[in-house]
């Protein structure tokens, strides 16, 4: 029998990978609309509001999806961790607060008039709503990572008969790993998003769906994608590098180094043991780790033996750091690749159309590892130095939190299933539901027929 | 009670106190906002598929924005009464994941229903109006709960479900009565009758909690029924019946009206309904305070450090209006009887 502290955190896992995956999408591809409805105003041309038809649909499920499983999140902090808030309640209170508050309240009252209030206020009041809905989802992520990157490099407090005091709350928003995460992570929800657009693009594509909001829709998502990958790539090793400083010892776990060396190798491949404390079948490049991590050959690194009884696990560390970067290192070639196969107007083949459809969730791939190796990388603290997750886990037992687990990842598995079946479903009819506003008017069933598509852009 | 109270002039005295407002509001948002969404759902099974879509248009625009009070409240348990928030969700553990499978059924079900394949719309209906249920039920589960003081016993086990299918039906009155406000026609008429049907269980559900409540705890009685306070606080249960009478008689009146096509007084039995409810509210608020875990921990034993709360309060002063105002924005735009709801 599984023991209640990791049901607990299984139970929480599985609630906060399933939260993360919607917002991911939801947060960039809110900017992504506000683009395309800025290229229809701006042109007036029909293919962008299409586009926006589109994907404003796919971004109502997925937003919904965030709301419920969002909504989760806030209890299961006190059903599984009442230990968190009774320790680091009053840096995390404010936190939470401001982000429901600032972010929450905006974006669910305003999506309210992006989604259907079309027709009912002014193009400028409409655009201003999607605006809103993006501030709100950004805002929310602000606040949320500040909270998280709080959690791996705690600042601006004291400890007071063991609960947290504030001391300096620019300390606290603005901590060290802060600004690095919070970039890291706005970039891949662009990228998610970004190969989301494109992969449901393809997908049309491939079932002969020849409209021109297709290959909008392929294009703009493949060059968002090329362009912030390697700004990624490079974001991702600047993030790295402030682990190493803060949190060395997940670093470790994360190149799978046993011993402090100069001149570490980069291990390719492994089987981490943990029993024995050393790696099985290892593939290593001398000393890369070393230059990568110190920019220097024979830089030191700080080995996990030296944080024996105090590091995280180390397999899944090592493990989904390797998928993360792998993922990037995909998206790197097939957004460049597949720019270049579309260069001058050329046509996708059926082979770049199915690698781009099996890249629709790359992101969530590429987010999943990312959060695991960071995540996981913090343990067995949960807050760096201040907290043990074990001493903060809750009184109910094993057999309930077993029961109600057992309820959310078939709910979960249920969801994620209808939600990947329902976008799909929704990219195939888009090509239909096109042609029957086509010669009616692009802009709502309010405006009659007669009226000539281009001749009322302004109304939205 | 009085040696309860710290000094008010304080901001560790007057800030918890402050924040249990904050949160007694938002929970009422709550339960009145997503009380009449969830009520909806309830109703759904008695609709043909066209007035279905009509009935969830009505409150499209609104339940992301309703669903957040709930967050708010939970997050003002949390931030502001941090060793509250522990015992109380810990001791509803499996109440709360009830509710939150039915919010989340709920939920994706809004917009499940009409961007999956049409044979599949049928079961997200089913799942719309299950997920309302379970979450409408859980609620009312746990607030019966909180009032026997989480008691585990086989009474309090069936009087907590009993109080569930009361607030069920509570929500099936706002429900209704909002659709009868928000919708012509058959539709209309028929949202009067439900409304109607729901009012007898709502009732004995007011008047469950009422007696129930200071008989199980000896200071919720002497609150009640000593001489000075009775005069003070009899008004509510008085002001109760009086509404419960309106509602009625407003409900029986409005059919012969709208024959005539007279919509005067259409919104009467919903703010009647809001009314019962900010009652109802009120007199289990009066008879809780000061207590946030009953006879065990006060709102100032849980709350978290005045200086944390401070931080949060100058923001919450500055934003929460503005979030008030931007909502009541909203509820104009989407003003008027209900349309079928576009994307663009």
């Amino acid at each position: 029998m599984l023991d209640s502290l990791l049901l607990a955190r299984i139970q929480f896992a599985a609630n906060i990978s399933f939260h993360i995956i919607f917002p991911m999408i939801s947060i960039a591809l809110t900017w992504m609309l506000l683009y395309f409805k800025w290229q229809y105003n701006r042109s007036g041309e029909d293919y962008w509001m299409n586009v926006y038809r589109l994907f404003v649909k796919v971004f109502a499920l997925t937003f919904a999806l965030g709301v419920v499983s969002g909504i989760t999140m806030s209890f299961q902090f006190g059903t599984n961790w009442p230990g968190f808030m009774e320790t680091v309640g009053n840096i995390a209170g404010p936190l939470l607060a401001y982000e429901v508050l600032t972010a929450f309240f905006l974006e669910a009252t305003f999506l309210g008039i992006m989604l259907f209030g079309f027709n009912r206020v002014s193009n400028r009041i409409h655009t201003l709503a999607t605006f809103l809905v993006a501030i709100g989802t950004t805002m929310s992520a602000f606040w949320i990572l500040a909270l998280n990157s709080w959690m791996h490099t705690p600042a601006g407090f004291e400890m007071i008969d063991g609960r947290a005091h504030a001391t300096d709350w620019f300390a606290i928003v603005f901590n060290p790993s802060f600004p690095y995460r919070l970039v890291h992570t706005l970039l891949a929800s662009g990228l998610t998003a970004a190969f989301l657009i494109a992969g449901l693009s393809a997908y049309r594509w491939l079932k002969g769906d020849r409209a021109k909001s297709v290959m909008t829709g392929m294009k703009t998502g493949l060059r968002i994608a090329a362009v912030l990958i390697p700004i990624q790539i490079v974001a991702g090793d600047l993030h790295g590098l402030n682990t190493l400083e803060h949190q060395p010892a997940k670093v470790a776990a994360m190149e799978g180094l046993w011993e402090t060396t100069e001149g570490a190798p980069l291990v390719l491949f492994a089987i981490p043991d943990e029993e024995e404390r050393t790696n099985h079948f290892s593939i290593e490049i001398p000393k890369l780790a070393s230059l990568i991590l110190t920019h220097d050959l024979n830089g030191e690194v700080q080995g996990l033996n030296d944080f024996e009884g105090e590091h995280p696990p180390v397999g899944p560390v090592f493990w989904a750091f390797r998928i993360m970067v792998m993922t990037g290192l995909l998206m790197l070639a097939v957004s460049w690749g597949g720019l270049w196969l579309l260069r001058k107007g050329r046509e996708p083949s059926p082979f770049l159309s199915r690698v781009l459809v099996g890249m629709t969730f790359s992101g969530w791939v590429g987010v999943l590892s990312g959060w695991y190796t960071t995540e996981i990388g913090r343990q067995p603290f949960l807050v760096s130095g201040v907290i043990r997750t074990s001493e903060a886990v809750g009184p109910a037992s094993a057999g309930t939190v077993m029961t109600t687990l057992i309820a959310w990842l078939t709910i979960y598995a249920f969801l994620t299933a209808a939600y990947i079946a329902v976008v799909f479903y929704l990219a195939r009819t888009a090509g239909e539901k096109e042609k029957l506003v086509r010669g009616v008017n692009a802009l709502g069933p309010k405006v009659g027929p007669l009226i000539d598509p281009k001749a009322a852009p302004a109304h939205g | 009670m009085a040696e309860l109270i710290p000094d008010l002039s304080t901001s560790a005295g007057w800030l918890p106190l402050a924040f249990l407002l904050m949160m007694g509001l938002a929970m009422l948002a709550y339960v009145v906002l997503d009380g009449f969404d969830l009520g909806i759902g309830l109703l759904l099974p008695l609709a043909n598929d066209d007035d279905k879509d009509l009935m969830i248009a009505s409150i499209g625009p609104f339940w992301d924005a309703n669903e957040t009070w709930l967050v708010m409240g939970v997050g003002i348990l949390l931030v502001a009464f941090p060793l509250a928030h522990g015992v109380v969700l810990s001791a509803l553990y499996l109440p709360v994941s009830l509710m939150l499978i039915g919010l989340t059924l709920r939920g994706v079900s809004f917009d499940f229903r009409v961007k999956a394949r049409a044979e599949h719309k049928a079961g997200w209906n089913r799942a719309f109006f299950a997920g309302s249920f379970i979450a409408a039920f859980a609620q009312g589960y746990m607030l019966g709960e909180l009032v026997l003081g989480f008691d585990i016993s086989l009474f309090a086990f069936v009087f907590s479900c009993f109080i569930g299918l009361c607030l069920a039906s509570g929500y099936s009155l706002l429900g209704a009565c909002w659709l009868a406000a928000k919708t012509e026609g058959e539709l209309q008429l028929k949202a009067i009758r439900w409304a109607k049907r729901s009012v007898a269980l709502t009732a004995f559900g007011v008047g469950a909690v009422s007696i129930v409540t200071p008989l199980l705890s000896g200071s919720i009685f002497a609150k009640w029924f000593t001489l000075e306070n009775m005069i003070v606080v009899w008004p509510i249960p008085f002001i109760t019946g009086v509404l419960f009478v309106v509602l009625w008689r407003t409900l029986s009146r409005l059919p012969v009206r709208l024959a005539n096509n007279n919509e005067y007084g259409i919104w009467v039995p919903f703010y009647t309904a809001v009314g019962l409810f900010m009652l109802a509210f009120h007199g289990l608020a009066y008879s809780l305070f000061p207590w946030i875990v009953v006879d065990k921990m006060t709102v100032w034993d849980a709350a978290a450090a005045p200086e944390s709360l401070m931080v949060i309060f100058v923001g919450a002063a500055i934003v929460l209006p503005v979030i008030v105002a931007y909502s009541i924005f909203v509820y104009r735009v989407f003003g008027g009887k209900a349309t079928p709801l576009e994307y663009y």
